[in-house]
């Protein structure tokens, strides 16, 4: 399991603009790289991040191999409701790590 | 008379470094003293400053998880240490009164896994323990770094002053020619920084990780194209030693960001 760390503001007055922030661990490995015997090291990076306030989407991201290490996003949205905004990363081979937050909106 | 004057200038020659070459390099003057964080562009110091951004708070989160949990067969870090380690980072390494050893945080941390947890040793390199020293030395970021250098501490700091006034490797260099000689000056695109260890364990983009004090010493002995000495060796905690002497009043800044 991957580290995942979210800021996300727990309320907020309806119509606000708040700033969402996401970092993952994990090593995007780059498949261009070469270990200390010569050997090709493989390709390891998430390749897909999506958000959803509460089921719709509002952000996503596609990711390549020249993103660093632990990537790092931060973007803006209106908060319109109180629910639940989730963040999902999808690794090159499917698997899926994801966290979520909640938030009251007045 | 000529032979015993001769001696004596041997020996006068042979100890201190002042004496040790026609052109000795002095130390940096202590109004002078800055972190490395005042050599990294705004942009890193945003990031280190941001403790959500900052990536290296993956392991200093990851570290407290591992505190709070039971290790080997008995208790956790935080059944002895119910208010965390506050302070604790910033005096070490220090002597261990029982061995009378010199040991640095990760020796201190696998001694209680030995002693009172009767948990496995964590391997140098491991990230269990990288988490476990970043959450102790976050811990105490903020306070100045305070090491004890008197009584069987003084041969440590000595050998590890000894390690960095030594020319070493293909490059002939030694710690003291750009840390203490050439610092703010530049090695290609980079200032050359003072070479204090106040900021570690730290995030370094080069190596898209966490890393260890002595993981950033064995990239400078390589850099200089010297044999690296391996992770834990005795004579890099006498240096680490010396680097926190020579830092002394610095604020620790780990998890700091660096390049």
């Amino acid at each position: 399991m991957a580290s995942i760390r979210l800021s996300v503001p727990s309320k907020a007055a309806s119509g606000d603009v708040i700033e969402l922030k996401a970092l993952i661990q994990y090593p995007m490995e780059s498949g261009y790289r070469r270990g200390s015997r010569g050997e090709a090291i493989a390709r390891d990076i998430i390749t897909k991040f999506e958000c959803t306030y509460d089921g719709e989407v509002i952000f996503k991201a596609s990711f390549g191999p020249g993103v660093a290490a632990n990537p790092f996003l931060s973007f803006h949205t209106v908060a319109t409701k109180t629910g639940t905004i989730t963040f999902k990363w999808t690794h090159q081979h499917g698997e899926v790590w994801s966290d979520s937050a909640e938030i009251i909106v007045t | 008379m000529i032979r015993i004057a001769l001696a004596a200038l041997i020996i006068i020659s042979a100890c201190g470094r002042q004496s040790a070459g026609p052109d000795p390099i002095p130390e940096i003057n202590a109004e002078d003293v800055v972190s490395g964080y005042s050599f990294l562009t705004a942009e890193t110091q945003a990031l280190q400053d941001d403790d959500f951004a900052n990536p290296g708070f993956l392991w200093v989160d990851r570290g407290e998880r591992l505190f709070e949990s039971t290790q080997g067969v008995s208790q956790s870090c935080s059944s002895c240490h119910s208010d965390g380690l506050v302070g604790a980072a910033a005096t070490f390494p220090k002597i261990d009164p029982a061995s009378g050893a010199l040991i640095n945080l990760e020796g201190r941390i696998n001694m209680c896994r030995k002693d009172h947890q009767q948990a496995d040793q964590l391997p140098y390199t491991s990230d269990e323990l990288l988490s476990l020293t970043s959450y102790t030395a976050h811990q105490s970021r903020g306070m100045p770094i305070n090491v004890d250098t008197i009584g069987q501490a003084a041969k440590h700091l000595s050998a590890g002053e000894d390690y960095f006034f030594t020319r070493r490797g293909q490059f002939n260099l030694s710690c003291a020619q750009c840390h203490n000689q050439s610092w703010g000056q530049k090695l290609r695109g980079d200032t050359i920084s003072q070479g204090h260890g106040n900021g570690f364990p730290a995030y370094r983009f080069e190596w898209q990780s966490m890393g260890s004090l002595h993981q950033r010493l064995r990239d400078c002995d390589t850099g200089i194209r010297a044999e690296p000495l391996p992770y834990g060796d005795q004579t890099y905690v006498d240096v680490e030693l010396y680097l926190a002497a020579r830092a002394a009043g610095l604020k620790l800044e780990s998890p700091a960001v660096r390049r």
